[in-house]
């Protein structure tokens, strides 16, 4: 147990390394990409690209500026912005997380249970019209883009049918924190959070309905018929017991995912002031530092959320806690 | 059934009414944006040129690309508004810029298809040749590679690919001697590409691996066949099918990553249009011209649904044990 | 029937929606205190004849009669079998490692069976498997009950299954290929207990492809060959002096119960017919070594004192 708890870290440790290295790599080491020119401007004369590399460390050797880099971001954490000189950058992260975090929350408490409702009922009544017809609009749900989606959402909630007694309580696009109203952070969240749940909706009813429809052809399902438990325990008790493996590790790879950026296109969308955002923010004034940190941070979320996965998974399953049954 | 995946391919696609409609719809798709130039000729349209002090015919009468705002306070001004006849110059209006939604969707399409659909098979090229090697060899080869995929996989693929598009965006980007410029729509293909090689790889190194312990590889290993005939002539046309299966769903995927990066403006890069670009264009004429933006996002909910469609079909065709699993 | 049969099938008839013939007439019948062997090869039907009497076959067309304790189990609803399953029949099956849910304690499993079926707080339940495991011979019953299935061996994980089947005191226990996937050893012990279980009073119907199981454990026996009882009668009777050729092949086929074993035993010709494929007249007419024209038409069912038997050569 012990061994494998060291391997565990120490796989966690080499993945974050290299996820450093590939991140540093992007944005400061891209054949044909000088980060100096980036900062300088088009056109900027020889000295002020200089003056620029200089200040900047971009003269140094590579694994010299990814060890200055690496430590301005986790030990000092004073990285500074190129754009906003002297803004500090990790603080801005750790500001934005929580809209984030509470965007986020909102989505997969509607994912789980709309999914959770409509992969059994889809599996119960398996081919179906209602499942058929589920399955159809969970296929139409990822198939649409998010950010699109998200503006049809506004046209309809906030312009055109703002005025009728189904949207007026729509408040105008923003973040309103908890703290300061819990109802208008409700309030403020619901549609996007809504909206960016849709294709989760569509893709976990789905995965949901395919892994019980194949856990009930297990002999331990027929078991559970011929002891005398009737359908309704056949299938939420053991048939859901068999088969949320598979559904419980999807939940967690795509809720750090969204925890750590994902989100940026519906942020964008709906104007929330999440980690996305900022990102979003980066990008039209090229800030590298600024986009390179909030990458990181989602980086490292999702190895730190595979880790948890690991272990819920262990608990879920004893033969995965004795290493017999490798995944 | 008989021989080859191919004709069972289309034996079972012929049976499925909704895969046969998502082809049908795809192939309307493909070959509409195909005809954007022949599009924009007919109507008489440039869609690449600004034309905000132009103006049209409209039911025989000259009108302004750029009428009066119809808010209450008539401030600034709103492109024309679609009348829905496609087949006249601005049926579908104009957007902010005067140019023709109609044949920009074209356009669009036609960049957004050829993106999605080079970014995947080079994704699957890619990602076959990784899960082969993984698959295959096994031991450190495996970990090597596997752990490689482990840290791409570990990164947001939007925000990857994000980081990727920021610092090839107005610079483009140098292979030793091969210089691709910026608007060189190969870099979009080129980033979506390397993004969702951990999605296909996987698989793929999973077939791999069990197909390289199956008694018929054993038996060629034992004849003395070469690695690389027992990986081209035993394994790699057994991954036929899961590459079949998986290329329309990478599509998919690939479409709304292009969009998204596209939307974001760091994909296509104006004038050229894409579908993406184009939602980004209608954003800040949502409220009052809805169609500029809706209009592009409908081609990509149909596009991206029949892939999926076509790709369950597929699936089921070809894995019978699996009918009906996601 | 006399009051003593707890279960009687009667020309049971099984068919898939599409019209292929699963069962083509069983008869079968069982009375307390018996323990009944119906073999057959694989594909042969009688897996599908203990699940009829479970009644957990879906889309099947069936016709003729499970009776069990005068009740015809053909016409009960859902909620009827389901007092019945579990309670009044019980079934062991092949492979305990998958016939358990791996991620469920092994005592939890058993407790859910009695609490589904009888008003018991979760201490009583417990109390009662721990004693159920005991009486089974599994050693440190409380320690086994709170294990996985994956953690205990596979003989441990057939003695809390037959736990799991008693733990209601059904009437009629129904073990599919008990010991299939046991060792050999193992077996025996299995059996042993099985053989016990009829001192309760209680009805054994036992599947199996093994005539020495049958000769080990069982009272009467009924042959199963393409979906059809070609022979039945007591075990003595019928393992003495069988009547049918294809038992005759099935008896010479089996390694002798002690002596050395021969060098090479018989094997039958050919293989059993498939579903879709079987000839209209005698069954096994295609593979019999005494086959004869009149063969072709199906053969009444003969009574040769305490035997019964499918087959022309007795027809007078």
């Amino acid at each position: 147990m012990l061994r494998m708890l060291a391997a565990r870290l120490g796989q966690m440790v080499f993945v974050l390394f290299g996820i450093s290295v590939l991140v540093f790599g992007v944005f400061f080491a891209t054949p044909g990409a000088d980060p100096t020119a980036r900062i300088a401007g088009r056109g900027a004369s020889p000295e002020v690209m200089a003056r620029v590399r200089s200040a900047y460390g971009f003269d140094r050797p590579l694994p010299v500026q990814y060890a200055r880099m690496m430590e301005k971001l986790f030990v000092s954490r004073d990285l500074t912005s190129f754009v906003d000189h002297g803004a500090p950058v990790v603080p801005e992260v750790m500001a934005a997380a929580p809209v984030t975090l509470s965007l986020v929350l909102w989505a997969s408490l509607f994912w789980v249970v709309f999914s959770l409702a409509i992969g059994i009922v889809s599996a119960v009544l398996r081919d179906s019209w209602v499942d058929r017809f589920f399955m159809g609009i969970g296929l139409l749900g990822l198939s649409m883009p998010v950010f699109w989606l998200g503006e049809v959402v506004n046209l309809v909630t906030q312009s055109r049918f703002h005025d009728t007694w189904l949207f007026s309580w729509v408040p105008p696009l923003g973040y309103v924190p908890f703290s300061e109203s819990p109802l208008g952070w409700a309030r403020a969240l619901l549609l996007p959070a809504l909206t960016l749940s849709v294709a989760f909706i569509g893709l976990y009813a789905r995965v949901l309905r395919a892994e019980l429809l194949a856990a009930m052809g297990e002999d331990a399902i027929r078991t559970a018929r011929a002891k005398g438990a009737g359908p309704a325990r056949v299938w939420l008790w053991h048939g859901l017991r068999l088969s949320w493996l598979s559904y419980v590790s999807l939940f967690g790879m795509d809720f750090a995912q969204l925890v750590g950026g994902g989100a940026l296109l519906t942020e964008v969308v709906f104007a929330l002031p999440g980690v996305g955002r900022l990102t979003y923010q980066g990008l039209n004034t090229l800030d590298l530092p600024l986009i390179m940190a909030t990458v990181m941070y989602a980086a490292v979320f999702v190895v730190l959320a595979n880790a948890v996965i690991d272990g819920v998974y262990a608990l879920l399953d004893p033969r995965i806690a004795e290493g017999r049954h490798g995944r | 059934m008989r021989d080859g995946p191919w004709s069972r391919v289309w034996h079972g696609l012929g049976q499925r009414r909704g895969a046969m409609a998502a082809l049908g719809l795809l192939g309307l798709i493909v070959a509409a944006s195909l005809a954007a130039p022949f599009y924009a000729a007919w109507v008489g349209v440039d869609p690449f040129v600004s034309n905000v002090a132009g103006t049209t015919l409209r039911h025989g009468q000259v009108v302004d690309l750029m009428q009066p705002n119809d808010n209450p306070l008539h401030l600034g001004l709103t492109p024309l508004g679609p009348d829905w006849r496609i087949g006249e110059a601005y049926g579908l209006g104009s957007d902010a810029q005067g140019r023709d939604v109609a044949a920009r969707v074209l356009y669009g399409g036609r960049n957004s298809l050829l993106i999605s659909a080079a970014a995947a098979i080079l994704c699957m090229m890619t990602a076959t040749a990784i899960g082969l090697c993984a698959g295959y060899f096994g031991g450190w080869v495996d970990i090597v590679l596997s752990r490689m995929l482990d840290v791409l996989w570990a990164i947001p693929v939007y925000l990857l690919a994000i980081s990727l598009s920021i610092v090839t965006v107005g610079h483009g980007l140098r292979l030793g001697p091969v210089t691709i410029g910026a608007d060189n729509l190969l870099i979009p293909v080129i980033i979506i590409a390397l993004v969702y090689i951990p999605y296909a790889a996987r698989p793929l190194r999973a077939r791999a691996l069990s197909l390289s312990r199956a008694e018929f590889v054993m038996v060629s290993r034992g004849l003395g066949a070469s690695h690389w005939r027992i990986l081209t002539r035993e394994i790699l046309p057994n991954l036929a099918d899961t590459l079949v299966v998986l290329a329309p769903l990478l599509m998919a995927l690939c479409l709304l990553a292009e969009s998204s990066l596209s939307f974001l403006s760091l994909g296509v890069q104006a004038p050229a249009a894409s579908w993406g670009t184009i939602i980004q264009d209608g954003e800040g004429l949502l409220y009052t011209r809805p169609a500029v933006a809706i209009l592009p996002g409908l081609m990509i909910v149909a596009t991206v649904l029949s892939l999926n469609v076509l790709g369950d079909a597929l699936r089921d065709t070809l894995d019978p044990k699996r009918r009906g699993r996601s | 029937m006399d009051a003593e049969t707890l279960l009687s099938i009667e020309d049971l008839r099984l068919a898939l929606p599409d019209g292929r013939v699963l069962l083509d007439g069983v008869s079968l019948s069982l009375a307390r205190g018996e323990a009944l062997g119906v073999v057959g090869e694989s594909g042969s039907g009688k897996s599908l004849t203990a699940m009829t009497v479970m009644g957990l076959l879906p889309d099947v067309r069936s016709s003729g009669a499970v009776r069990f304790r005068a009740r015809d189990l053909l016409m009960q609803d859902a909620r009827a079998w389901r007092r019945l399953r579990g309670k009044e029949i019980a079934m062991i099956f092949q492979d305990p490692m998958t016939a358990f849910l791996p991620v469920r304690r092994v005592g939890a499993q058993i407790d859910e069976q009695i609490r589904l079926h009888e008003k018991l707080s979760r201490r009583e339940a417990r109390a009662r498997t721990v004693r159920l495991l005991g009486e089974m011979g599994v050693p440190d019953p409380a320690a086994a009950a709170e294990r996985f299935p994956h953690q205990l061996s596979g003989g441990l994980r057939q003695r809390a299954m037959i736990a799991m089947a008693l733990s209601c005191a059904p009437a009629l226990l129904i073990a599919d290929e008990p010991t299939t996937a046991l060792d050999v050893t193992v077996q025996a012990q299995i059996l042993v207990l099985l053989t016990r279980l009829r001192e309760t009073g209680a009805g054994l119907m036992l599947i199996t492809h093994d005539m020495g199981v049958v000769a080990q454990a069982c009272t009467h026996v009924a042959v199963l060959y393409a979906g059809v009882v070609v022979e039945r009668g007591p075990v003595r009777a019928v393992l003495d002096a069988p009547l049918h050729p294809y038992t005759r092949a099935l008896l010479a086929a089996m390694p002798p119960l002690d002596g050395p074993r021969p060098a090479h035993l018989p094997a039958i010709a050919g293989q059993p017919p498939a579903p879709d494929a079987r000839p209209p007249g005698c069954v096994f007419a295609p593979r019999c070594p005494q086959v004869r024209p009149d063969c072709a038409i199906r053969p009444p069912v003969v009574r040769m004192g305490e035997q019964e038997v499918v087959c022309v050569l007795y027809a007078s």
